[in-house]
C-alpha cells in the first residue's frame, strides 16, 4: 500500500513545485499575461469562464469518444480477420502500415473537404489516429497466446472457435486495453487537429480564436480544460480494464 | 497430505491387461532441407492398464516428445503407437495431460480451470461442479474456489493443473514433470498426493521426471530413458508394495532399484 501512496504522493508533490516556481517566476519577473499567465491567472479564467469552456468541450469530448469508439468497433474485428486468415493478413498489414505513416495533420484538410466543419471531420481524424494502436496491439495479443496455452485448447479437442474465444481472444485483453490506452489519448489529440484545421466549435477552436484575440489565459484554460479531458478519457479506460479484467493484477505505471 | 491413505492390496499390475502398446516408435525432426535430427531412436514397450509408468531419462533425450507422441499431440516419424487398442493419431477425449508448466488461465477462477475441459464438452452439470470442488478438496484447495491463479503459490497452481487433468475422469494421464519446478518438500507433499489420487482412479499413468528417487517412489515400472537419441536403456520392475510412504526411501531395496536406474543412466557403476 505504501508503494501506492508514494505513486500518488511524488507527482503531486511535483506539481506542486513546478506551479509554485511558475507563478513566483511570472508575479517577478513581471511576464505578460499574453506571453505566459500564471496559473493563478489561468485557474480564475476557468472558474469565471467555466459555462463557455464547458459548452466547447462537449463536442470535443463526443469527437474523441466517437472517434475511439469506433476504432474499437472497426479495429479489434479487422485484427481478428487479419490475424486468422493468412490472405488478409498478406494482403491489409503492409497496407494499414503504409497508411500509419502518413502526417495525419497533412490529411485534416483532406478530411475535411470530405465531411465539412461539422463533427464528422473531427470524428473520422480521431478514428484515424486512435484505429492504428488497437488494431496493432490486438493483432500482436491474438498472436502472443502462451504456447502452453494452445498446447493445452489441442490436447482437449477444443474447435478453432472455442481456442479462440475461451484463450486466444481472453488472452489478448492485456494487449487490446494497452492499445487502448494509448488510442483513447490519441483520439483527443486527433479531435484537436481537426478543430485547428477547421470547425465552429470545440476546445481546440476555443484555443485557437483565444489566441488570436491575444486572450493568453483563455488559451491556457482551453488547454487545461483539454489536459483534464485527455487524463479523464484515459482513466475511463483504465476503469473499465479494471472492470473487465478482474484477474490482473493493479497495473503499474 | 503427510499421512497416506492409500488402500492397502492394489491388484498385481503383472496381471492387468495391457493399455498400452508402443513398438519401434522412431522420431525425428527436420531442421533443414538436408539434416534430420533424431531424437528418439528406437522406443518399445508395453503399458499394462492401470499401471504407473515413469519416464526417466537425462535432459533432451526425448521424453517430452515421446510423452506427446503417446498423447496423440505429435505424430511419430514411425512406429506404432497404439492406446487401448486404437492408433493414436490425435488427442483423445479419454486423455488428461499435467504439462511443465500449469499452464492456468490467469483469467479465470481456480474452479472455472479445472472445469475447463468439461466446459469444452457442454458439460458443467450440478455433478460436474461437485466432481470438481471433490477433486480440489483431495488436494487440499477447499476454500480456494474462487481465487485467480496469480493469488496461488506454485505448488497450488499444480495442484489445480492435476485437478484440471483428472475433472474429465481420464483412462489415461500424462503427467510431464509436473512438480519439476517445485522445492524439495513441496515436491514430497505432492508425490504423496499423487499416490493418493491414483488409489481412487483407475487411470493409467504415464509420468516423466528426471529425478531417480521419485521414478522409483510413484512407479510400478521406471522406462529408462538412454541419452539422446533414445532408446530403452532399462525397464525396471518396481517391487516395493503399496502403500507406500516416505519411509520407504531409506529401505535397502529402494535404494537397490536407485542403483539400479542410476547405472542405466550411466551415473553409477
Ligand atoms: N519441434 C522440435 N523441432 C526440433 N527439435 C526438437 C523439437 N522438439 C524437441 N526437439 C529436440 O528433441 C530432443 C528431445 O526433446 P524433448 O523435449 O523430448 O526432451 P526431454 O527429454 O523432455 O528433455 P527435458 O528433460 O530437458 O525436458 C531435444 O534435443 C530437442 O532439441
Ligand atoms: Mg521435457
Amino acid at each position: 500500500m505504501t508503494g501506492s501512496a508514494h505513486r500518488l504522493i511524488y507527482p503531486l508533490v511535483g506539481f506542486c513545485v513546478i506551479v509554485i516556481l511558475w507563478q513566483g517566476y511570472v508575479e517577478f519577473a513581471h511576464v505578460s499575461k499574453i506571453v505566459l499567465p500564471s496559473p493563478a491567472d489561468i485557474l480564475q479564467v476557468s472558474w469565471q469562464r467555466s459555462d463557455l469552456l464547458l459548452r466547447e468541450t462537449v463536442p470535443t469530448t463526443l469527437e474523441s469518444l466517437y472517434g475511439f469508439a469506433l476504432a474499437v468497433v472497426i479495429g479489434i474485428p479487422l485484427a481478428v480477420c487479419v490475424v486468422n486468415s493468412r490472405i488478409l493478413n498478406l494482403a491489409l498489414y503492409p497496407i494499414l502500415i503504409a497508411t500509419q505513416s502518413v502526417p495525419k495533420v497533412a490529411i485534416a484538410p483532406i478530411i475535411l473537404v470530405w465531411f465539412g466543419l461539422g463533427m464528422q471531420s473531427k470524428l473520422a481524424i480521431a478514428f484515424l489516429v486512435a484505429f492504428f494502436p488497437i488494431v496493432v496491439d490486438t493483432a500482436t495479443g491474438l498472436q502472443a497466446t502462451p504456447a502452453g496455452l494452445m498446447e493445452l485448447a489441442r490436447s482437449l479437442k477444443a474447435s478453432r472457435w472455442q481456442t479462440f474465444w475461451k484463450v486466444q481472444f481472453p488472452a489478448a485483453l492485456p494487449f487490446i486495453f494497452s492499445g487502448a490506452k494509448v488510442a483513447v489519448t490519441l483520439a483527443v489529440i486527433g479531435a484537436v487537429i481537426g478543430e485547428f484545421v477547421g470547425s465552429v466549435n470545440g476546445l481546440g477552436n476555443l484555443l485557437l480564436s483565444a489566441n488570436s484575440q491575444l486572450d493568453g489565459p483563455l488559451a491556457w484554460a482551453a488547454l487545461v480544460w483539454l489536459s483534464v479531458l485527455g487524463i479523464v478519457l484515459f482513466l475511463a479506460v483504465v476503469l473499465a480494464e479494471r472492470l473487465l479484467m478482474p484477474w490482473a493484477p493493479a497495473a503499474h505505471h | 497430505m503427510e499421512q497416506s491413505n492409500q488402500p492397502p492390496g492394489r491388484r498385481q499390475p503383472d496381471a492387468a491387461p495391457t493399455f498400452g502398446h508402443f513398438r519401434n516408435v522412431r522420431q525425428q525432426f527436420r531442421l533443414s532441407a538436408h539434416t534430420n535430427f533424431v531424437a528418439i531412436e528406437d522406443i518399445s514397450f508395453d503399458l499394462k492398464a492401470g499401471s504407473f509408468v515413469s519416464l526417466l531419462g537425462p535432459s533432451g533425450c526425448g521424453k517430452t516428445t515421446f510423452l506427446k507422441i503417446a498423447g496423440g499431440l505429435i505424430r511419430a516419424s514411425s512406429g506404432v503407437i497404439q492406446i487401448n487398442g486404437h492408433d493414436v493419431t490425435e488427442p483423445h477425449a479419454d486423455f488428461g495431460m499435467a504439462f511443465q508448466q500449469p499452464n492456468l488461465m490467469p483469467w479465470r477462477t481456480v474452479l472455472k480451470n479445472v472445469l475447463f475441459p468439461m466446459e469444452l464438452r457442454g458439460d458443467t452439470g450440478a455433478g460436474v461442479r461437485r466432481r470438481a470442488r471433490d477433486l480440489l478438496k483431495l488436494v487440499g484447495l477447499e476454500g480456494f474456489e474462487d481465487y485467480y491463479p496469480a493469488q496461488l503459490s506454485g505448488g497450488m497452481q499444480q495442484r489445480v493443473a492435476l485437478c484440471r487433468a483428472l475433472v474429465h475422469e481420464p483412462k489415461l494421464l500424462l503427467m510431464d514433470e509436473p512438480f519439476g519446478a517445485l522445492d524439495e518438500l513441496t515436491r514430497m507433499e505432492m508425490q504423496d498426493l499423487l499416490l493418493d489420487i491414483r488409489a481412487k482412479t483407475s487411470a493409467t499413468i504415464m509420468f516423466v521426471t528426471h529425478s531417480i528417487a521419485e521414478a522409483v517412489y510413484l512407479s510400478d515400472v521406471v522406462v529408462v530413458f538412454s541419452k539422446r537419441p533414445a532408446v530403452i536403456a532399462d525397464y525396471i520392475d518396481v517391487s516395493l508394495a503399496y502403500p507406500r510412504s516416505a519411509e520407504i526411501r531409506y529401505s535397502a531395496e529402494f535404494t537397490e532399484l536407485e542403483h539400479r536406474a542410476g547405472r542405466a543412466l550411466g551415473i553409477t557403476q
